[in-house]
């Protein structure tokens, strides 16, 4: 369904919760319980403030349409490639066969693919945004995903826009084997040429953010913001446990984690993001203007001050 | 010195031994085992065409593993003149997992990037397996920049199960390191020929396994998972790779059909390791070729050629 319905229909909605360890002792969807500090919160409570936990911060998983009614100015998503979806090329069978994957996938998510692309405001500022959906495949990418991003990209530079892309994801779609892995390239290369049009890219980092997608097009905006407790990495946990033969710190890869080791920009509460990205675009969006616009040569600041 | 016996060959290996017995035993006392020899013979001969005839995806991966198989290090030697090895990421250190160097192939001047495994275990955990950490993606994306800036073509071997999955690896931001290689590789001002020689694993493979032709020999593979940690995925029991091999299209006449690879090598019967001169000659003749036709197109329609090929990438409904 397009997006727009899909808002009309949430109004309506029962509450459900997104935290996969939802408490099964209480009432349906109404309550929820903070995974992080066991307190128990009215869903109603954590709408008002962008599914963040009232009590510890604790940042609750929230889906793309959530996401994107909270980044955008209200009323301005213009859902694009709503008909994108993806197909079996590979006839892809083992354990269970993709096309049910694919069919789960969409009947538990409402969305026809793993991301969600559209024309928006963001304060103000003309964007494309992009944002992947976990509960699809684990908000993987396979040839849908990587052409709806490659598209977006380009969209944004005929339209001399900004690029926000929010990712959720275990990486790579195995179920299209080489395809997907070729995704990683097509986007990365997408990625570049918005660069050459100096217009500005920015990435969120959610929960989690795993495997060929941090490994493309995610970590390569001019801006990486990441939100508060979000999984960030390359490798599977499990794997790497296997190959190094011991447990791993508590806060092994979480956005604070990379953030001290300087691989992203900032740690962003959600309740602050769409103020940050907004300002930051504030900053980069005249960075169409050529570098050396004129009169730039009689600017050069030296310690001394200008000369 | 015992060869080293892939699963798939055991058969094979039981008769041969079995016949090396019976050449053992006199003759002249037991006349009757002629016969019995010859017979062994044949049948040998009739399982070594079928057994090699059509391998599997999970028996390719093997050969591609195979110990003796063929390495980077052995193709820029034996293809490659005046080689000077550049070492170093210029920030964190070098990583022997990946080789890059200056060297010519039949008068061209390129720049080589490969995996490189070790031939044996000593040079193994020196190099990691061929598993490289953020440094020797970092020392390749140097190789890379540098190439473009001096108008090397860039040839690359790959050779790896995958980037390394370690702690370090990803504190020093592996999944930074494969991006950037991929944004570089995807606009590099140069020609780009990437050749599959062995194992193409996932992320670390595609950081430095694209570009304006991909080359790959008979048995290597390329896959978005390997078959182990796709199997402990959806099987929970990576033993099951087999079973999930022929799931992920990785082999070199997969990729051909899906569009991806260029040109396939043919091997030997039994693989690469049975008769590498012969392999090293066809990799030179089909490198040296594509260095030809890329070497006159202006850089302007190469790159847009490349973003071209990637653009097209893709199955989907809309
Ligand atoms: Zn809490």
């Amino acid at each position: 369904m397009p997006i727009s319905d899909w808002f009309k229909a949430r109004e309506g909605r029962k509450y459900t919760t997104t935290s996969a360890d939802a408490p099964g002792d209480l009432p349906d969807g109404v309550w929820v319980k903070c995974p992080s500090c066991k307190h128990t919160l009215y869903q109603g409570d954590l709408d008002r403030v962008a599914d963040v936990c009232l009590h510890c911060g604790h940042h609750f998983d929230i889906d793309a349409p959530r996401r994107i009614e909270l980044l955008v100015d209200e009323g301005t998503f213009e859902e694009t490639e709503a008909g994108l979806t993806s197909v079996d090329p590979l006839r892809f069978n083992a354990a269970k066969p993709y096309t049910e994957s694919l069919a789960k996938a969409k009947a538990a998510s409402g969305l026809p693919e793993a991301i969600v692309t559209g024309r928006a405001l963001v304060g103000g500022h003309p964007v494309v945004l992009g944002v992947l959906d976990f509960r699809f495949i684990a908000g993987s990418m396979g040839s849908a995903v990587g052409e709806k991003i490659a598209r977006a990209f380009r969209l944004a530079k005929r339209e001399d826009r900004a690029v926000i892309m929010v990712t959720r994801s275990g990486g790579a779609r195995m179920q299209e084997g080489m395809l997907s892995l070729m995704q990683m390239a097509k986007t990365a290369a997408e990625v570049g040429r918005l660069a050459s049009a100096g217009l500005p890219y920015i990435s969120v980092l959610a929960n989690p953010t795993m495997g060929g997608v941090t490994a493309s097009f995610a970590v390569l905006a001019d801006v990486i913001f990441a939100e508060p407790g979000a999984l960030v990495g390359f490798a599977g946990q499990r794997i790497i446990e296997q190959t190094i033969h011991q447990s791993l710190p508590k806060n092994f890869r979480t956005a604070e984690y990379f953030e001290e080791y300087g691989m992203l920009d900032a740690v962003v509460p959600r309740g602050e993001l769409t103020t940050t990205i907004a300002l930051t675009l504030d900053y980069l969006a005249g960075a169409g203007v050529p570098a050396a616009a004129e009169g730039a040569a009689c600017r050069i600041v030296s310690a001394g001050g200008e000369t | 010195m015992a060869r080293f016996v892939m699963e798939f060959e055991r058969p094979l290996a039981e008769l041969e031994e079995k016949l090396a017995e019976l050449k053992r035993l006199d003759i002249a006392v037991t006349p009757e085992l002629a016969d019995e020899i010859s017979g062994l013979e044949a049948e040998i001969e009739k399982l070594h065409e079928t057994l090699y005839a059509a391998l599997s995806p999970w028996e390719k991966v093997q050969v591609s593993r195979h110990p003796e198989r063929p390495k980077t290090q052995d193709y820029v030697e034996m293809l490659f003149d005046d080689v000077i090895e550049l070492h170093g990421d210029r920030a964190f250190g070098d990583d022997e997992a990946i080789m890059t160097a200056l060297a010519t192939l039949d008068g061209r001047r390129c720049m080589v990037i490969g995996h490189r495994k070790g031939k044996n275990t000593k040079e193994n955990i020196k190099r990691n397996f061929g598993s490289p950490h953020p440094e020797g993606f970092r020392k390749a994306r140097r190789a890379m920049k540098l190439a473009e800036k001096f108008g090397l073509p860039v040839v690359t071997f790959i050779d790896t199960q995958g980037a390394f999955p370690g702690l370090e690896a990803e504190q020093r931001g592996q999944a930074w390191a494969i991006a950037e290689n991929l944004a570089t590789l995807a606009s590099l001002r140069t020609p780009v020929i990437a050749v599959g020689i062995g194992e193409g694993g996932s992320g670390g493979a595609l950081a430095i396994g694209f570009g304006d032709r991909l080359i790959m020999l008979e048995n290597a593979y390329y896959s978005v998972i390997t078959p182990e940690a796709c199997a402990s995925i959806i099987f929970k029991d990576a033993t099951r790779a087999p079973e999930a091999a022929p799931c992920l299209a990785m082999t070199a006449d997969d990729l051909m059909r899906l569009g991806l690879a260029d040109e396939i090598i043919r091997e030997p019967r039994g693989g690469a390791h049975r008769d590498p001169a012969s392999v090293f000659a066809s990799v030179a003749r089909v490198v040296g070729e594509a260095l030809g036709q890329l070497a006159g197109v202006p850089l302007d329609e190469l790159v847009e050629e490349r973003h071209r090929r990637l653009e097209a990438i893709g199955v989907y409904d809309e």
